[in-house]
């Protein structure tokens, strides 16, 4: 254990983005936190300066023991606490809308697809168009946008590349979907947000964004290499248990749509049927208001 | 205590001026209410927390009345004229419920046995027809536990008539209670607040009926 | 299916040495108090005048020994999650497997918000308020006794799972689908859920008493602008007990039909929704937060302005902001789950209406910045903690409207970040207004005042143990560290984790000062009598009446007109000649406080004639709600382990209970003139005590 924290520890998490939503983010909470200072801050020290100041045995204090009402600060009181929300709920009313998960990144580039499974308790990460699978590691192209589709076979968990951006629960049965870009290339440590049990603490996965030329020789290299995810594969990395890395060629036609399908409900309120779903289901679950 | 405007009374000034007349006083400062008004008013509170607890489960039951996993929904499984039956036999224990209340006004037993005992059976014929429901619904594989729909149904109208229930028994001890204890003021508050819960679950029977049955059709 | 359902030698925790430890020194604490009790003959004093007390002051005090009990167990779950973190990086171990680590965080949060912080909140409210609405007792006092004795079932039946069996590791709102009997086969779930049902009630009904007390039986004259701030605070905390809390039953009740009966709500198959267990649970979960915080609220009003020795800055406004909040409480649950894939707009609206919440609580906070502005300020332990409070809750209120920002939320919804800030809130706030409250009217209760200088102390050690704390969580969630984790890779992150370690261990020699100045404060009571009543110079009714005040609080009928009713009184300002018609019609006024209980004949309008000055009476005591209790942890356990003549036999005796009692004919005691006289003359009159 180091004695004295490295600073650069703190080169980590939404502290050090790594691609446009995490960016975004960051920026948002410095100027947000900013503007809360700015009130929170003169409101501790007058605390604490106005607490002295009257003290019982300070001479020179005035005392107004009758003051209790003031209209003028009335309106003071009200109005400040009220423009700064209002001015700090315009920012996250439009950075829902900017930063919304499902909302796709500009770009001339076509998006890649990643289909994101959470297991007992790993993750499995599924490239449709290559065929490929792998658990516990994904790669992907930098500059690329990714385009996730994400779902669960269990409990709820939460999928989040903190250096990336946001994170997006994965439930079973339903489908989420998360748009996020790596615009360095690196290794970015990912983890699941969500508790799920006993091996919640190992479900850490690793994002690891190269050139495009390097992506597609990581992808040639899988469907050559990589065992085939076929039903007895998928049986045994249902198995409640940790994992380290795997690659595979997938050997099993609609993988992602059968696994959300396994636990669909039928018609939800807003949602296309399952049934008929194709194999990226372009809907999400609106929470249900009761 | 000892310095204060009369010794019987302990006067605590203030900024506001002493109002001398009754009329000028408001209701919010004349004083702690009398124990009928103090029973009914908490009694009140309580069903209004009742009805935030159906809420829940209407709730619930409008977001997973869709779900009904490739099984039976509304519209195959409910028999409209039986829970019309239901309804009325509901909403007459309601009226029978109110002359039961003037009956214990006039302190008049026979009347209260009467009315109490006709609410009785009306409830006892709501519960009969609803269990009967219930009995050819499983019978039919279509128990709570085939689908989030049934579930949310058997839930929510099995708690309405689980009150139902409860409120019976409720209504019998009363009437152990007249028989035992006469009209005390206390047995009378008690009359007073029963007659406030059958009500409302007549009124929960309606959100019910409205929503559980006739929205299966809509 | 065998006579004692699942149960079985199993269920100790035979093999587990660290659960055995603590299941062990519980058990051990627990015969030793019953011991000692025993040895030294308590008992018939112990039920006759607090087990069975239907006194709201008795009532009260022992929700306050609950609470302060389990603010010990739920720190030790504090302390060895913080040890276990502090050890656990980069491949260590640390000495808590998952399987214990998870039921850990679990117990400590259970604990904490509905054992320790409701616990203790209503029973300031319990005590204070009859007391400073000029009542004799509650609406309810029976009904008060049966919500405590609720409480303490689900209590009992939760730390039962620590001996036998286990408890949740579900997290401490047990979300599905992991709290389904497919993933949580375990009786942990169980034990939660009945604990939590059975003291649900005994909220609900002590929301229910509360409302109707303040709301029908202020003394004559005291209209609601007329009403200690404090009794607004817990107005509104009640209305939302009222309006919150049958959504928990419900949702517990659905998970409970999943896991007995094979429903479908929230399960995985068949057409379950997870989803929607999330937005009931947070439908009261975040009204539940105001109603922690709003009678801490209350206290700091009261506190802050007894001892700047001014009235409460704004009184009209705090109390427009008040129920202004209890409003908006039930239009923000959604930001609890921002990140579950709601649309931007509904993010948005909800995001909005959070940021909404903050105005009313940043008035409260200027006013009463301007409420110490021009006072005498006498920094007592009361106002320490409230000081103390102002700083730190505004650097958790900062913290919340970042996190109401969606896209923020985005990367630090569930990590440490979201850790950091509830407990800045609940600590600085709720915990802070707690012990602000347990000095403020420990003398009203007690007789005699505590220890000063032990209790700065504590204060001292809870400030700093709390900054050392939690500021290295929120650096460590943005980070990028989660919550509830058992273990990290990060080496560099062990550090923030030690300092926190470091913070946590400051924090329990907090917890040890107030120990220690409870105890001596009983050592040396002699030195520090409230022989007036008003040790600090108070504004408010309570300190009208002796301490500790009769068990008929007030000698006589209170009339009242003008708000700080009794600051008003002492300082000379005797009220306007009364007419003799107001005499006698406040005269005529029934006896204040508590309805249902003898046979009292109902008035009509009281002021509609003079009739001889009712009698001061007080309400026997009663065995029904100790008893209700018995029954209902019989009920709980043999559901829990699905022994269904426990269950069966627990259920009949509350029923029978409950007959039995309704049939009772319970006369009033009444006090004797002599009393009344002997407790008018031993106060001197009012003088205030600097």
């Amino acid at each position: 254990m180091t004695v004295v924290p490295s600073l650069a520890v703190l080169q980590s998490g939404v502290l050090d983005p790594q691609g446009p939503v995490a960016a975004s983010q960051r920026l948002i909470l410095f100027n947000a936190s900013v503007i809360m200072a700015a009130v929170i801050v003169p409101v501790i020290v007058l605390t604490l300066a106005v607490a002295w100041w009257f003290r019982a045995g300070n001479r020179r204090a005035r005392r107004r023991p009758d003051w209790a009402y003031s209209g003028p600060l009335e309106v003071l009181v009200w109005s400040v606490p009220l423009l700064v929300i209002l001015f700090l709920g315009g920012i996250a009313w439009i950075g829902s809308h900017e930063l919304d998960p499902r909302r796709p990144l500009a770009s001339e580039v076509a998006p890649l697809d990643i289909e994101v499974v959470s297991l007992d308790w790993k993750w499995l990460f599924i490239l449709p168009r290559a065929g490929v699978a792998s658990v516990n590691h994904l790669v992907v192209p930098v500059g690329r946008p990714l385009r996730f589709h994400l779902t669960s076979t269990t409990v709820m968990n939460s999928f989040l590349v903190p250096q990336l951006g946001s994170q997006i629960y994965t439930m079973a049965g339903m489908t989420t979907e998360l748009n996020l870009r790596a615009d360095r290339a690196g290794v970015y440590p990912g983890l699941s947000a969500q508790f799920s049990g006993d091996g919640f603490s190992d479900m850490r996965f690793e994002v690891e964004a190269v050139s495009e030329e390097a992506f597609a020789g990581w992808l040639a290299a899988t469907a050559a290499e990589g065992r085939p995810l076929d039903a007895e594969a998928l049986r045994l990395l249902e198995r409640p248990g940790t994992t380290g890395r795997e690659r595979y060629r997938v050997a099993l036609p609609d993988l992602f749509g059968s696994l959300v399908r396994r636990h669909g409900h039928g018609a939800m309120p807003g949602m296309a049927a399952s049934a008929s779903a194709p194999s990226h289901p372009s809907h999400s679950p609106h929470a249900a208001s009761p | 205590m000892s310095g204060m405007a009369t010794p019987s009374t302990a006067v605590h000034g203030g900024a506001g001026t002493p109002r001398h007349r009754a009329e000028e006083v408001p209701r919010s400062e004349r004083g702690p209410a009398p124990p009928r008004v103090v029973v009914t008013y908490g009694f009140w509170l309580y069903l209004l927390s009742d009805i935030v607890m159906f809420a829940a489960f209407f709730a619930t039951y409008a977001v997973l009345r869709t779900h009904v996993a490739d099984g039976p929904d509304g519209r195959a499984l409910f028999d409209r004229s039986k829970v019309l039956l239901e309804t009325g036999c509901l909403l007459l224990s309601s009226y029978s419920c109110a002359l039961f209340s003037l009956a214990i006004d006039r302190k008049a037993r026979l009347a209260s046995y009467a009315m109490g005992g006709l609410t009785l059976l009306l409830g006892g014929a709501f519960l009969a027809l609803e269990l009967s429901e219930f009995a050819s619904l499983l019978a039919q594989g279509a128990g709570p536990q085939r689908s989030a729909f049934l579930s949310a149904f058997f839930a929510l109208v099995g708690l309405h008539g689980l009150h139902v229930a409860v409120g019976m028994a409720w209504l019998v001890v009363l009437l152990l209670q007249i028989a035992t204890l006469g009209f005390t003021p206390r047995t009378v508050r008690r009359l007073l607040c029963f007659s406030l819960f059958w009500h409302a679950l007549d009124i929960v029977w309606i959100g019910v009926f409205t929503i559980v049955y006739l929205g299966a059709f809509s | 299916m065998s006579l004692l359902g699942k149960l079985s030698w199993s269920a100790l925790p035979l093999g587990q040495p660290i659960a055995l430890a603590a299941g062990a020194m519980v058990v051990l604490t627990a015969l030793s108090v019953l011991a000692l009790v025993t040895w030294k003959g308590w008992w018939p004093v112990l039920w006759r005048d607090w087990i069975t007390s239907v006194d709201h002051k008795r009532i009260g005090v022992m929700y306050v020994v609950l609470a302060l009990v389990m603010l010990l167990r739920g720190f030790v779950d504090a302390l060895m999650m913080r040890s276990q973190l502090a050890l656990a990086a980069a491949g260590a171990p640390g000495f808590l497997p998952p399987e214990h680590y998870n039921q850990i965080f679990s117990a400590h949060g259970t604990i904490m918000v509905f054992f320790v912080s409701m616990t203790f909140m209503v029973g300031l409210m319990n005590f204070v308020v009859p007391l400073q609405i000029g009542a004799r007792d509650m609406a309810f006092p029976v009904l008060n006794s049966v919500s405590f004795w609720l409480t303490a079932a689900g209590v009992l039946l939760m730390n039962l799972s620590l001996v036998v069996g286990e408890f949740a590791r579900t997290g401490w709102l047990v979300y599905p689908p992991l709290s389904e009997l497919a993933f949580s086969p375990q009786v942990g779930v169980d034990y939660y859920l009945w604990a939590l049902q059975i003291a649900g009630v005994g909220t609900l009904l002590s929301g229910i008493n509360l409302t109707t007390t303040i709301l029908k039986l202020r003394a004559r004259g005291m209209g609601y602008s007329r009403m200690p701030i404090f009794c607004w605070t817990a107005l509104a905390s009640n209305l939302l007990i009222i309006a919150a809390f049958p959504i928990l039953t419900a949702t517990f009740a659905m998970l409970l039909l999943d896991r007995y009966l094979g429903f479908h709500f929230f399960t995985n198959e068949l057409g379950g929704n997870a989803m929607m267990y999330v937005n009931l649970i947070w439908a009261w979960g975040h009204p539940e937060v105001y109603i922690l915080i709003l009678p801490a609220f209350g206290v700091f009003s009261e506190v802050i302005a007894t001892f700047a020795g001014k009235p409460l800055f704004g009184y009209r406004s705090m109390a427009i902001a008040t129920m202004a909040i209890c409003l908006l409480s039930f239009m923000v649950w959604l930001h609890h789950f921002f990140t579950m894939g709601a649309s931007a707009d509904v993010n948005g609206f909800f995001g909005v209406m959070t940021m909404i919440i903050a105005v009313p609580t940043g008035v409260k906070v200027f006013n009463w910045l301007f409420t110490l502005y021009g006072g005498t300020i006498r920094f007592s332990v009361p106002l320490l903690w409230s000081l103390g409070f102002m700083v730190t809750f505004v650097i958790g209120g900062m913290t919340g409207v970042l996190l109401a920002i969606p896209p923020v939320d985005f990367q630090v919804h569930n990590s440490l970040f979201l850790v950091a800030h509830f407990h800045n809130v609940i600590i600085g706030g709720v915990l802070f207004g707690a012990f602000a409250g347990y000095n403020h009217w420990f003398p009203k209760a007690f007789g005699f005042t505590l220890h000063e200088g032990w209790g700065r102390a504590s204060f001292g050690c809870w400030v700093v143990g709390f900054y050392l704390a939690f500021m290295p969580l929120y650096l460590l969630g943005l980070m990028g560290a989660t919550r509830r984790m058992q273990h990290y890779d990060e080496r560099g992150w062990q550090p923030l984790m030690v300092v926190a370690w470091v913070g946590a261990v400051v924090i329990l020699a907090g917890i040890a000062c107030t120990i220690v100045q409870l105890v001596v404060s009983i050592r040396t009571r002699d030195r520090r009598r409230d022989r007036t009543g008003d040790p600090w110079n108070g504004r408010t009714l309570e300190w009208s009446v002796a301490s500790p005040p009769p068990a008929w609080n007030f000698d006589s009928p209170v009339v009242v007109n003008g708000r700080d009713a009794f600051w008003t009184v002492k300082n000379g300002q005797e009220p306007e000649v009364v007419d003799a018609s107001f005499a006698t019609t406040a005269a005529a006024a029934p006896s204040p406080g508590r309805a249902g209980h003898g046979d009292g004949a109902d008035a009509g309008d009281p002021a509609a004639g003079a009739r001889p000055e009712p009698s001061v009476t007080v309400p026997p005591p009663s065995a029904v709600g100790v008893v209700i209790a018995f029954f209902a942890v019989a009920f709980g356990f043999g559901m829990v382990w699905h022994i269904g003549w426990l269950a069966l036999a627990g259920g009949l005796g509350i029923v029978a209970t409950v007959l039995r009692f309704s049939w009772l004919e319970r006369e009033e005691i009444v006090v004797a003139p002599e009393a009344l006289a002997r407790s008018a003359m031993a106060r001197p009159a009012p003088g205030g005590a600097a």
